[in-house]
């Protein structure tokens, strides 16, 4: 098989039909990473020879009538995520030669489910950024266009799932890290609600806004994969008790009578012409499909980035504390004394993003500050929060846009931190709210892929799943696959 | 100047779970260095922290035996510094909502007053490990077996007004912990350790001067060393003109003195907000009205029972009652007496503490237990020995084990209650010293207790004194 199959749904049919084993299908998707790596740098690291086993023991399970649907499946992981006797970077140099001896518990519920792992995806450093420059593993390109930004912090998802190169990735997102690179690469992202998949194992940023979610072809396959990755886990106090439904079972719904939300606010002047019409076809759709379309507004939703950066950078200051060249991770040559291990570890460790925001984090909670930024910034996180909840008393869903604009250049905005964070306006009141959100490709701008954003009540996901499903079926953009790789 | 002092303590006491408060690790004390530490104790990349049940249990326990207010919502914050044997980078503590509000405890002073030392607050945190240089020259280990211990951190009011107030209080405190069987107390593992705010005023004074803080001090008797060497120097410093600066001292038990660890300038800016990575902790009426009933009789209690019931004076009761097992021993012996509950505190307090503390040893390790204490102290009620004899008798189980009835009959100790026998020995005494009976019957009435001792010597100290003085009287009189 030379051309990979289009999505998971597929292969596993595939697989099931058994027309071909998963030692084949695993084989040739490691020739495409392996040959486009070059191009776009999407993996930190390749574990060809694991998979294989993996993929052997698929098709041993199979062989014995002990196959599910994901059984011998091949997909990636963010290297935010701990991989048992696999190096997991989190895009650092700090941890460039961490080995976890542990898996975190959406990798091992995964492969409970019969995935094998091709690799370890690149992202930003510590998942801080918006358009994977800031990994120590270098920029992960755009499939799409290799002078662009693939966006971030999941870019290596975004970009490895619109290349083929992974039928599907785990990706996280703490301020629009799926949703932003899933609309840059045009594929289909997942962040499900706040609580839904265990923290456990994924390397912390910001741990009240942290979610792990998917990136992939379509909803369907996201659908497919979400539930083994949900549930509540012992070991994650955050994590919710709530039952997992089939997200697969409510895929075909009808749509009639479902009520969306155009949020004012999302239609603000810093969006892209252009990608507000294609938003505005896509609605067209929807209504088509026979849902109700009305304006819905929340007032305090552009105080989120403001509310974003300093709530994140100040957890993230806290989180990151652990990295102190003392037990595991990057430690400086012959330190002088405890303080200079401390400083040139970390100094040496981290760049110059990371070191940005746990500055800023540090100040925000500082004596005398933490009052005027930190407490403040979660009342207003309350207010969002309230906006939302008082939307979806007048709406099923939420529909706007993902990013501004399209994928831009690389090294654009390096120089210029503020038009960096503007990228996740959109984005990251559903990280406040703990709110579930998707991102699906609606068409192009300029050969660029745009991306719809879907905002949904908590635990949602599977309304989501469904209104995402029925417009890829009246839609190929998601099947659109970029002509180097196609 | 007349000079008053004043000191608040804030204890930590470990808790007595089994595993400890965000992790699944053992928390048994001595272990090989870093064998009771997971990656969750580590601080590894992506591990999260899990609350110990048990840990809240005892909190609660604890602020309901000093009539705290329970906390329905409580919340745990981080406590961010630097060190290496605080593997997160941050402590989890509680900070502004703590599980335990304001409570009470009563203790007794010197001359026997009570008084009364508020409670601010109790929180629960984790401990930090520890760093080792020991047998490490020019290195530092780290040994984080230690890291994550549940502890709570009991912060009292600055009522305290001298280091023997402070060390009552301390007592009180160790005493309710152990009562309550949520820390086993032992000051040497560091299980129970205290840093004292210590700061003194003008007598009169209504302002609070400038205190320092001594951290960790693990003993009773170094609690009061520091803190009067503290309240000396601040003194001192005061009346030659010097101020006295707020800084955190080091109490050094070899010189006997304090010295100073960092000053406020240096302290460490905490940072401390809300853990994300932890809910709330929500607590249920029904929860803590489940802990209430299940509380045991508490010091106070029993010691104001031990004065109603037995008689005792509050001295002796306070005695009794500072553990657990000495009350359960005292009322043990009390009831197979079945009589002279006064009696039988004396010896519990006398002879058996005195035997206890010179062979170092504990209630529970003591080699005579409460049933062989009551067996002899029935001989004593009944007669069959004197309260001299029993001393002996005693002693001779302390050193040999064995009932006092086996040692009674051995020894041949038995009481001589036969008035003729008693009769008989006086005759003789009385024989043998005509010079001594003339002079007593001449008026020398000073010579009763010679003839006494002499009764005695011959009976080999059996002769029943009360009978013996009876009848000594009547013979002497002639």
């Amino acid at each position: 098989m030379s051309a990979p199959a289009p999505t998971v749904a597929a292969l596993s049919a595939g697989l099931a039909k058994r027309e071909f084993s998963s030692v084949e299908l695993t084989r040739a998707y490691l020739e495409r990473m392996a040959s486009a790596q070059p191009l776009l740098n999407a993996f930190i690291t390749q574990t060809a020879e694991s998979a294989l086993a993996a993929a052997a023991a698929a098709d041993a399970a199979r062989a014995a009538g002990r196959a599910g649907a994901l059984t011998g499946v091949p997909i990636a992981h963010k290297d935010i995520f701990c991989t048992e006797g696999v190096r997991t970077t989190c895009g650092s140099k700090m941890l460039a030669d961490f080995v976890s001896p542990y898996d975190a518990t959406v990798v091992s519920g995964l492969r409970a489910a019969g995935t094998v792992m091709l690799g370890k995806l690149n992202m930003d450093e510590f998942a801080m950024g918006s358009s994977n420059e800031t990994s120590f593993f270098g920029p992960v390109r755009n499939p799409w266009s290799t002078d662009m930004v693939p966006g971030g912090s999941s870019g290596g998802s975004a970009a490895a799932v619109a290349a083929r190169i992974a039928p599907a990735a785990t990706a996280t997102d703490t301020g629009g890290s799926i949703r932003q690179p899933a609309a840059l690469c045009g594929v289909t992202g997942i962040k499900p609600t706040y609580g839904r998949c265990s923290r456990y194992g994924m390397i912390a940023f910001a741990s009240s806004l942290d979610q792990a979610g998917l990136i992939t072809v379509s909803a369907e396959d996201a659908a497919l994969l979400l539930g083994p990755m949900s549930g509540f886990d012992p070991r994650d106090s955050t994590s919710v008790e709530s039952a997992v439904p089939d997200y697969t079972r409510t895929l075909g719904d009808s749509l009639q009578g479902l009520t969306i939300g155009l949020v004012t606010e999302f239609f603000d002047k810093g969006l892209d012409a252009a990608c507000e019409q294609r938003i505005r076809d896509a609605i067209e759709v929807y209504e088509k499909l026979g849902a109700k379309v009305r304006e819905v507004s929340c007032p305090n939703l552009p105080l989120s980035v403001p509310t974003y950066y300093v709530v994140a950078p100040a957890e993230c200051s806290s989180n990151l504390a652990r990295f102190d060249g003392v037990r595991f991770g990057h430690r400086c040559d012959s330190p002088k004394n405890l303080t200079d291990l401390y400083c040139r570890s970390r100094g040496e460790g981290f760049g110059a993003e990371v070191k940005r925001r746990i500055m800023t984090g540090t100040y925000v909670l500082s004596a005398g500050y933490y009052d005027a930024y930190y407490l403040r910034a979660q009342r207003v996180r309350q207010l969002i929060s309230a906006d939302f909840a008082k939307a979806f008393t007048e709406c099923d869903l939420l529909l706007g846009p993902t990013s501004p604009t399209p994928a831009f250049r690389i090294g654009a905005k390096c120089d210029d931190p503020i038009t960096m964070y503007l990228n996740d306006i959109y984005t990251i009141g559903a990280n406040l709210a703990g709110l579930p959100g998707m991102s699906i490709p609606c068409g192009f701008v300029e050969g660029l892929p745009v991306g719809l954003q879907i905002i949904g009540p908590h635990f949602s996901e599977a309304r989501m799943l469904n209104a995402a499903h029925r417009y890829q079926q009246e839609t190929d953009w998601h099947l659109r696959v970029p002509a180097a790789f196609a | 100047m007349e000079w008053e002092t004043v000191i608040g303590l804030e204890i930590h006491a470990q808790l007595a779970t089994r595993s400890k408060i965000f992790s699944g690790s053992a928390t048994a004390y001595g272990a090989e260095p870093n064998t009771q530490a997971n990656l969750v104790d580590l601080g590894y990349p992506g591990v999260l922290p899990v609350l110990n049940a048990e840990a809240v249990r005892m909190a609660v326990r604890f602020g309901l035996a000093i009539g705290a207010q329970i906390a329905p919502h409580s919340v745990f914050a981080r406590k961010n510094y630097f060190y290496p044997d605080l593997p997160k980078g941050y402590q989890i503590s509680q900070y502004e909502l703590p599980i335990v509000a304001k409570g009470v405890l009563d203790i007794v002073l010197d001359d026997g007053t009570r008084k009364r030392v508020g409670i601010t607050r109790a929180h629960l945190e984790e401990d930090a490990g520890k760093s080792l240089h020991e047998g490490l020259p020019g290195l530092t280990g780290i040994d984080l077996n230690r890291a994550g211990t549940p502890l709570i951190e009991i912060v009292s009011e600055p009522d305290l007004r001298s280091a023997k107030e402070a060390v009552a209080y301390m007592k009180k405190v160790h005493t309710l912990v152990r009562y309550l069987e949520i820390c086993d107390g032992n000051m040497q593992e560091g299980s129970f350790r205290c840093d004292a705010n210590v700061s003194v005023r003008p007598k009169g004074s209504e302002k609070f001067g400038t205190r320092a803080e001594i951290k960790n001090l693990n003993s009773f008797r170094f609690v009061e060393k520091a803190i009067n060497y503290e309240i000396e120097r601040q003194i001192e410093l005061i009346e030659s003109g010097g101020k006295v600066v707020q800084e955190t001292r080091l109490y050094d038990p070899d010189k006997g003195e304090t010295r100073s660890m960092r000053s406020k300038e240096e302290a460490n800016d905490y940072r401390y907000f809300p853990d994300p990575d932890l809910l709330p902790v929500v607590l249920e009426e029904s929860f803590i009205a489940s802990i209430k009933a299940a509380l045991p009789e508490l010091p106070d209690e029993k010691a104001a029972r031990f004065v109603r019931d037995y008689g005792l004076s509050e001295y002796d009761a306070g005695v009794l009652t500072a553990s657990r097992e000495l009350g359960a021993f005292y009322e043990d012996v009390v009831q197979r007496v079945g009589r002279d509950p006064k009696l039988c505190a004396n010896w519990v307090m006398g002879d058996l503490a005195a035997f206890l503390n010179k062979d170092n040893l504990e209630i529970t390790e003591s080699k005579v237990d409460s049933a062989a204490l009551s067996g002899l102290v029935t001989r004593i009620v009944d007669a069959t020995i004197s309260g001299k004899i029993a001393k002996d008798v005693f002693e001779a189980m302390w050193a040999e084990g064995g009932s006092a009835d086996e040692i009674i009959e051995k020894e041949g100790l038995r009481q001589i209650t036969d008035t003729g026998a008693i009769e008989q020995a006086i005759e003789e005494v009385m024989a043998k010293n005509p010079g001594q009976l003339a002079d007593y019957r001449s008026g020398k009435d000073k010579l009763f207790g010679f003839f006494v001792g002499q009764v005695m010597k011959a009976t080999g100290g059996k002769a029943n004194p009360a009978q013996l003085n009876e009848l000594l009287k009547k013979k002497l009189a002639g």
